[in-house]
């Protein structure tokens, strides 16, 4: 057995796991039309490359990334483009984005598909671009396009592949479900990973004890692979990139920092398949396994769903009775957000559809007030002091909340679950993130204004003394030439302007070698602003990241501009 | 169709904070049967009048803020002041000491500072403080435990017990002694040993104090109860015992007559073992973090040994957790957990500029 280590706090909530995983993974009959969001991963929303009326076929592509960090989008089934146009998709903010709505023809007819068979001999650079073109991204939450997560760059060298088998919410078995049935080709999706990755030295997959049957399906095919099936004891939320490293490995992802940038790949179990049917069947991303499950649903099972699919076509597949409903959720009940629409699609990175009944998730009790008992604290995977931040986010005090480190806080939802008082603690943490974003994006802005405006203020200021100073050596030369009788005094004024004429001479070259400086100095620090941004786009940092970064140095090239301009006035 | 909006997560574990409160309460239960054994009805009493009185009060108060009622009465905190303060309220009092008590723990130190959640001080500590210091013959008057009854005395029976509380005008002849605090604090000149031989107190005692002893251990084994059941965690109350324990072991002085008195007699003596597990625990007015409630427990544990010890009065649990709970911010703020993925603990008062 592989040493494992146990992170801090986590609770256990009923698992609710073994009612979806009765049955197979079955098929659901395709919708009539399914609407696919543009956007489904982190990153830039993809282009549509189709128009309306175009005819598709499966798996052909109908959206191109938009640049680097996206991923492309493809028809899940053959058909007719019908609309291009904002329908409510699923996201937490409960906002509409652009979808490509397709009417099925029924025929469910693939586009050529043309495969790798040994992908060995087939360079990274070339099966990257095969992921990337598959559309592919992270299947378990987060949807971040695979294959930049999979080109971290020569100076990051991987020596540890992880794949995250994990499924710690309760209720889903997506995962636990694809493993029992298609380890092979999960492994062999492994295979290509590593591959890519040059051959990483340990490749894991974690897993939690509450899965043996996947456990078992796994292990006949990863023997003498070198690759580890790591199993630790179920805790809520060991699934998280995070936590999973620290149990896995003992080494914690630094604050800021992503698994590249210590060595390793975190990749979600269901990716591998994904990227096994890309590579080696020519398959792109156009379904993936979700679970249907929740009492307010009769049948509870597993299927393999068409992305696109209206989240109600699959409520009614499975006698969906919204009487007994208390909500329907998009994930877990841990981390899952309820959906506004029945007509919001399944997209690449849903697991699972919870529609559970009001005895099995009760409507939300009314908050009390913190007693400040601690449980939260104990019971939070990273160490914070939720009821702290609850205070100081209450209180808006953005200074504290980040001495608290509450951009740490992976929303795991683990302290609201075991808050007595029934605060929503979460909801808390989300609004003041956003706030606190919010807060710091308009203080890069108000600087860049104030900056402008002192630059003009400056300017003003010298031009008017510039002016003066002219005015005084007027009036002085004035009173002079009355007040001169002789020579004496003639000779003096004469002195007295060659005194003037050398000090303007010498101050204005000092003052124009300190603008070139200035103008050379604002110059270097485009470039530094410039080759950070390069590096987050590539390595695919948080788009909030990036906009700071951005904003950062569009002021340093204001900054420049202004030095430039100075320097031009400037009368030598 | 449109659904209901709700923000994730969705499940909620089985605590409330209702729940949090009643189980409080029936873990004082071994304590007060120690009590009403051992110095009779006069405990229960209390209780039943602190927490009539409060839950009365707080109804009131809520009213007058315009809050609803039954939702804040139902989440049992008053009930809890009010018994922990008639615990601590020595039995057969007069009631208006027991009611001007409560009063004040609800009203004022709990209510104006905003409620639950909100005070900064322990409300019945603030309540007993207040009482001890506006009616010091009441309070340090104490029922003499059973065990030393003359013979042919008991202790008076419910209704004469309830008589005395509501109709005595003098405190209680017959059954009124000192406690095994008071006899150390005033047996100058004699060593320990001298003061257990001749005290009946010590005498007749298993280990600590004749009847204080029980009072101490019941309330131990409600601790250990709630300890189980994850109310609190063992910080606080471990880093209590354990100080008051060293520090009564450092200034032992071989029990001479200048020794202020055993680890054991401290830790089963007075308010010890019901201050560290239902006083110091007091969320709400402690410190947050676990490595917090260690140096706050601490603090707790000196403090009550050095009031003890060399202070005015025989016992200190009241003052030192209130003096405990005004240092509680500023312990918080220097004992922020190390967060995932940092190398070191920041301090809550740390400036964004500062890094
Ligand atoms: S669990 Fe809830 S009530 Fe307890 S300290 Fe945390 S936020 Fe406050
Ligand atoms: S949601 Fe944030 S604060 Fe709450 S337990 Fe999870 S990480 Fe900790």
């Amino acid at each position: 057995m592989r040493q494992t280590w146990v992170t801090p706090g986590g609770v256990h909530p009923p698992e609710n796991k073994l009612q979806s995983l009765t049955q197979p993974i079955g098929s659901l009959p395709i919708p009539d039309k399914l609407v696919v969001p543009l956007g489904q991963h982190i990153g830039a929303p993809a282009i549509a490359c189709v128009s309306v009326g175009d005819k598709v076929l499966k798996g052909q592509k109908i959206a191109d990334p938009a640049g680097t960090v996206s991923a492309a989008i493809h028809a899940p089934t053959s058909g007719i483009i019908s609309a291009i146009e904002s329908r409510p998709v699923a996201h937490s903010s409960g906002m509409d984005a652009l979808c490509v709505e397709i009417t099925s023809d029924g025929d469910d007819k693939w586009i050529e598909k043309s495969g790798i068979s040994d992908f060995e001999h087939t360079s990274a650079k070339a099966l990257l671009s095969i992921i990337t073109e598959a559309g592919i991204a992270g299947m378990g939450g987060a949807g971040f396009p695979t294959a930049v997560k999979l080109n971290p760059g020569f100076q990051r060298p991987i020596d540890t592949l992880i794949i995250n088998a994990t499924e710690c919410e309760p209720y889903i078995t997506a995962d636990d479900s694809l493993i029992r049935e298609r380890a092979e080709e999960i492994i062999e999706g492994i295979g290509i990973l590593s591959h890519i990755l040059g051959n990483p030295h340990n490749i894991l997959i974690g897993i939690e004890d509450n899965k043996p049957e996947a456990i078992e399906a796994l292990a006949p095919h990863t023997q003498d692979t070198g690759i580890n099936v790591v199993s630790f004891p179920t805790k809520y939320p060991s699934g998280g990139e995070k936590q999973l490293i620290y149990i896995l490995t003992g080494k914690e992802l630094p604050s800021g920092q992503i698994p590249a940038d210590i060595g390793m790949v975190c990749v979600n179990i269901g990716t591998t398949h994904a990227i096994k049917r890309a590579v080696v069947d020519g398959e792109p991303l156009v379904s993936r396994v979700t679970t249907m499950t929740g009492e307010a649903c009769e049948i509870n099972r597993n299927y393999d769903v068409l992305i696109g699919t209206p989240v109600e076509h699959m409520l009614e597949h499975n006698n969906f009775d919204a009487q007994s409903c208390s909500r329907v959720i998009m994930g877990g009940p841990m981390m899952g957000f309820s959906l506004t629409s029945k007509q919001i699609p399944i997209v690449k990175t849903t697991n699972c559809i919870l529609a559970p009944s009001v005895e099995e998730i009760p409507h939300n009790e009314p908050a009390q007030p913190c007693i400040r008992c601690g449980m939260c604290a104990e019971a939070c995977p990273v160490s914070l002091l939720p009821q702290q931040l609850l205070w100081y986010s209450q209180a808006e005090d953005h200074e504290r909340l980040e001495a608290h480190n509450l951009f740490d806080c992976i929303e795991c939802g683990a302290c609201s679950y075991v808050c007595p008082s029934n605060i929503p603690l979460v909801q808390h943490y989300r609004s003041s993130k956003s706030d606190i974003k919010k807060a710091q994006e308009e203080k890069v802005k108000s600087t860049q204004a104030r900056e402008r405006f002192e630059f003009r203020q400056q300017r003003i200021e010298l031009a008017e003394k510039e002016r003066e100073a002219k005015r005084a050596a007027r009036r002085e030369a004035a009173q002079q030439a009355q007040a001169s009788t002789g020579t004496d005094a003639m000779a003096d004024i004469i002195a007295a302007a060659q005194a003037r004429a050398a000090a303007k001479t010498t101050s204005p070259e000092q003052e124009l070698a300190k603008l070139q400086r200035a103008v050379s100095s604002a110059e270097m620090r485009v470039e530094k602003a410039q080759v950070k941004l390069d590096a987050a786009l590539e390595n695919a940092e948080p788009t909030e990241k990036i906009n700071i970064l951005s904003a950062a140095l569009s002021g340093a090239q204001q900054k420049l501009e202004k030095a430039k301009v100075r320097f031009a006035e400037h009368p030598n | 169709m449109a659904f209901k909006q709700v923000s994730s997560p969705h499940a909620h574990g089985a605590q409330n904070t209702a729940k949090v409160m009643q189980l409080v309460v029936w873990a004082t239960i071994p304590g007060l049967i120690a009590l009403t054994w051992h110095f009779g009805w006069g405990s229960f009493i209390n209780v039943i009048l602190a927490s009539i009185t409060a839950v009365v009060s707080e109804a009131l108060i809520l009213k007058m803020r315009r809050r609803p009622v039954g939702f804040y009465l139902g989440d049992y905190s008053a009930v809890v002041t009010a018994v922990l303060l008639g615990l601590a309220l020595p039995p057969l009092c007069p009631w208006w000491v027991v009611v001007v008590g409560t009063l004040f723990s609800v009203v004022i130190a709990k209510q104006l500072f905003g409620g639950l959640g909100y005070n900064p001080f322990n409300p019945a500590m603030v309540g007993y403080v207040v009482v001890l210091i506006s009616f010091p013959i009441e309070m340090t008057t104490w029922v003499a435990p059973l065990a030393l009854l003359p013979d042919g005395i008991t202790h008076p029976d419910f209704l004469e017990s309830l008589k005395l509380v509501f109709f005595s005008t003098s405190p209680m002849d017959g059954v009124t002694g000192a406690t095994p605090l008071d006899s150390f604090k005033h047996a100058a000149g004699l060593t320990v040993d001298q003061i257990y031989q001749q005290d009946s107190l010590f005498s007749q005692a298993m280990f600590a104090g004749v009847g204080w002893e029980w009072v101490n251990l019941g309330f131990l084994v409600g601790g250990i109860v709630l300890l189980g059941s994850r109310v609190f965690t063992w910080h606080g109350p471990v880093a209590m015992l354990v100080t008051l324990a060293l520090m009564s072991l450092i200034f032992w002085d071989s029990g001479s007559s200048q020794s202020p008195g055993s680890p054991l007699m401290h830790l089963f003596s007075g308010a010890s073992m019901m201050g560290a597990f239902f006083i110091l625990t007091d969320p709400v007015s402690s410190a947050v973090s676990n490595r917090g409630r260690l140096i706050y427990g601490a603090l707790i544990g000196i403090l009550v040994y050095i009031i003890r010890a060399w202070g005015n009065y025989p016992d200190a649990v009241a003052f030192a957790i209130l003096l405990a709970n005004f240092t509680a911010p500023f312990i918080d703020n220097y004992t922020l957990p190390r967060t995932y993925g940092h190398t070191d603990r920041r301090k809550a008062t740390e400036r964004l500029e500062d890094k």
